[in-house]
């Protein structure tokens, strides 16, 4: 295996945000200049059948596929796909779902909840705080930068805090 | 994340690199018919301003796209794998003419079915038509590839197959475009009607110089740079690959040498010959057939193969490692996951509940609409390619007892209609089976599967310009068919069980449209006339949709 690269999967079901995520993951690793590759299996993601993304970054990256089992971190976007998801995350690797938050909390980020993990995502990865703003305000359409913007923060300091 | 294209490095897919490509290369004319995992790179190309333009079918693509390099431009057309099925017969042929101006005949393949009826390997084609081959294993390369694709094309004369797989395709990495642009040759007619009339007068002398150019290529792709050699740490392993296989096989085995082969057909026999003869093992890494393998092992060469059931889905670095270590451990089941079905408030829906209601045996087709063999629906009995359903249908109607044959109905979306359902209608009419037949077309005003991409019977072109519309009753009534029934499945429920019950009691060939858009391209649909209606250029850019093609 290859120094220093991380292995991230997202893992949700069509209309959950998971491309987005993916490309917000992908678009901060190459913002901090990093070696990055992003993979997913396109089909029907609209017609509500599950979908899963691969983000790989460090120094150099070969395989755009997370092999199985070597995952980093499993974020999962709902609960359901915690245990059928959780074969891709090694040994030690983290788990990130929707759990973390209170459920009221989790429920009025709607739609933002996967930058709510991201967020969350951030505080265990050594991307800059700004360098993950700006991949946000890349990918997503400007009407949306507030909210997403204040997801990530709550998903952030929320992970933080955890980790004391 | 198109803002990632401000930097002199660019995230980008294998198909925007491919687009990319084709741009800074001056194609002229760029054509195909949607399919996973391709779909993209015309999408793509169409917003970085190339012109771009969905073909009914691939094989008519494949023609446009000929006489485009016939008249010296660059030509590239696009498909998926089964794609190259339909356009196999001008392939065969366009190897013996060649061409003036280049031609890039994209075929992308899928390994593991992702969204495809079957996992045939397309660089079988590269061997059967005589066409050379390039494989490119990340964007870089499907950027790099496809200049080189038109270079090569244009310095001998030949269509080139730009061969692609799914992660090839929709994998995002780093792109560092080119400062050096081969400059496009001008379009000019050259008669020359020797090279380019096959009669078989003419084609006898075209196959000896299609086998004369052959061999002059596989000798240049002996010290060609598109096939490049990673030396290990150790004189024990050395791996021959190709494509996105190379890149698990780097990662699986780090210390082992790698012959990574750029130009897959012909084969650079020799440097295979000298790079094997250096290791303790040789083994061949490739996904899908044993292709490059069988061809090593004809020549005599000492290799080791994957074992069979590696010929089976995707490889990955696991995979890779079991191939490497003989590990027979069974690849872990993958998490089932929740299946995909058809849309809430998808206008097919309806009509296959219908056809269960009545006890239909539907041959069915190629689009969303196939996912009603899955449950709750369960209302499809067969499926088999683009078109088929009409053909299939017929066939069972030939020989099933007559009240069975009753009960057979043919169902084609409108996408695949135009595709290749035309030709079944006119079979319908001219063999016509003894109960008669019923064909349902389901016209949901886009291609959805693919991800809502417009196509002849939209009335919009693939930017979602305004264009010519095929009318689907005129063309039925023109082919001569008397009963030609449109139903709007929302306004008029219920009515085309009706329908339906008439049609199958009355022994006569039968057309029954069911006109609704898709829920998904709906809203769209609307945006798009408004700005007709206004006069207004739809911008492509603005209009397509901001998530792609999905299916």
């Amino acid at each position: 295996m290859h120094d220093g690269v991380r292995n991230v999967v997202i893992a949700g079901l069509g209309g959950q945000g998971v491309l987005t995520a993916s490309d917000i993951i992908a678009a901060a690793a190459f913002l901090a200049g990093l070696d990055v590759k992003k993979s997913e299996v396109h089909g029907m993601s609209q017609r509500g059948g599950s979908v899963a993304s691969d983000i790989r970054f460090g120094a150099r990256v070969l395989s755009p596929m997370v092999p199985p089992g070597e995952a980093d971190f499993l974020l999962a976007l709902a609960p359901e796909w915690i245990e059928v998801s959780r074969p891709r995350l090694r040994g030690e690797g983290v788990l990130i779902e929707p759990g973390f938050l209170g459920e009221e909390e989790a429920r009025s980020l709607g739609r933002a909840l996967n930058t709510a993990l991201l967020g969350a995502l951030s505080a265990h990865l050594d991307i800059g705080r700004d360098v993950w703003l700006d991949a946000i305000r890349l990918v997503l359409p400007e009407r949306l930068h507030e909210i997403n913007e204040r997801a990530f923060e709550l998903g952030r300091s929320r992970m933080l805090q955890v980790q004391g | 994340m198109t803002d990632l294209t401000k930097t002199d490095r660019l995230l980008l897919s294998g198909n925007e690199a491919i687009a990319l490509a084709a741009r800074d290369c001056g194609v002229t004319l760029a054509t195909g018919y949607p399919g996973t995992p391709s779909t993209e790179i015309l999408e793509s190309l169409s917003r970085l301003g190339g012109r771009a333009q969905w073909a009914p079918n691939e094989k008519v693509a494949l023609e446009v796209a000929i006489g485009g390099a016939y008249g010296g431009a660059r030509a590239l057309v696009t498909m998926k794998h089964v794609g190259l099925n339909v356009a196999a017969d001008p392939l065969f042929t366009v190897a013996y003419t060649g061409v003036a101006g280049g031609l890039v005949i994209v075929s992308a393949d899928d390994p593991g079915m992702a969204s495809s009826q079957n996992e045939q390997d397309n660089r079988h084609y590269a061997v059967a038509a005589g066409v050379p081959m390039l494989e490119p294993s990340d964007s870089q390369e499907a950027y790099e590839y496809t200049l080189r694709a038109f270079e090569l094309s244009e310095r001998w004369r030949s269509p080139i197959l730009l061969r692609l797989t799914t992660r090839v395709c929709h994998s995002k990495t780093l792109v560092r475009p080119s400062s050096s642009k081969i400059s496009p040759p001008t379009p000019h007619y050259e008669r020359d009607t020797k090279g380019r009339v096959m009669i078989p007068a003419h084609a006898r002398p075209a196959h000896h110089r299609l086998r004369a150019r052959l061999d002059e290529i596989a000798r240049w792709n002996e010290t060609s740079m598109l096939n490049m050699v990673f030396e290990g740490t150790s004189d024990t392993l050395g791996i021959v690959c190709s494509g996105v296989a190379t890149m698990h096989a780097m990662e699986a085995a780090p210390g082992a040498a790698i012959l990574k082969i750029g130009l897959t057909y012909p084969l650079p026999m020799g440097l295979i010959r000298s790079f094997a003869g250096r290791f303790e093992r040789c083994v061949v890494i490739e996904e899908g057939d044993p292709y490059l393998a069988d061809a090593i092992r004809a020549a005599g060469i000492k290799i080791e193969d994957k074992p069979s059931r590696f010929r089976f889905g995707e490889l990955d670095v696991v995979r890779v490692r079991k191939i490497l270590t003989g590990d027979q451990t069974p690849d872990a089941a993958t998490p089932p996951g929740k299946p995909p079905q058809l849309c809430q408030g998808c206008p097919h829906r309806s009509s296959f509940e219908a056809l269960k209601k009545l006890g239909c045996i539907v041959s069915g087709d190629i689009g969303c609409y196939t996912l009603s063999v899955l449950p709750p629906l369960e209302a499809m009995d067969t499926c088999v390619c683009m078109g088929a359903s009409i053909g299939v249908g017929l066939g069972l109607r030939h020989v099933l007892p007559p009240d069975e044959a009753r009960r057979v109905v043919s169902v084609i979306g409108d996408s695949t209609f135009i595709h290749s359902g035309l030709t079944g209608l006119v079979e319908m009419v001219y063999n016509p089976p003894a109960t008669g037949h019923v064909v349902i077309l389901l016209d949901n005003g886009t291609t959805a599967m693919t991800g809502l991409q417009e196509h002849p019977g939209t009335g919009r072109s693939l930017a979602h310009e305004p264009a010519h519309q095929v009318d689907y009753e005129a063309v039925a009534r023109g082919i001569g068919l008397e009963t030609v029934i449109t139903i709007d499945p929302l306004k008029e429920p219920g009515r085309l069980e009706e329908a339906l019950r008439d049609c199958l009691a009355a022994d006569k060939p039968a057309l029954i449209i069911v006109r609704r858009p898709c829920v998904l391209a709906a809203g769209k649909i609307r945006q798009y006339e408004q700005s007709r209606r206004d006069g207004k250029s739809c911008d492509g850019k603005q209009a397509a949709p901001r998530s792609k093609a999905h299916a």
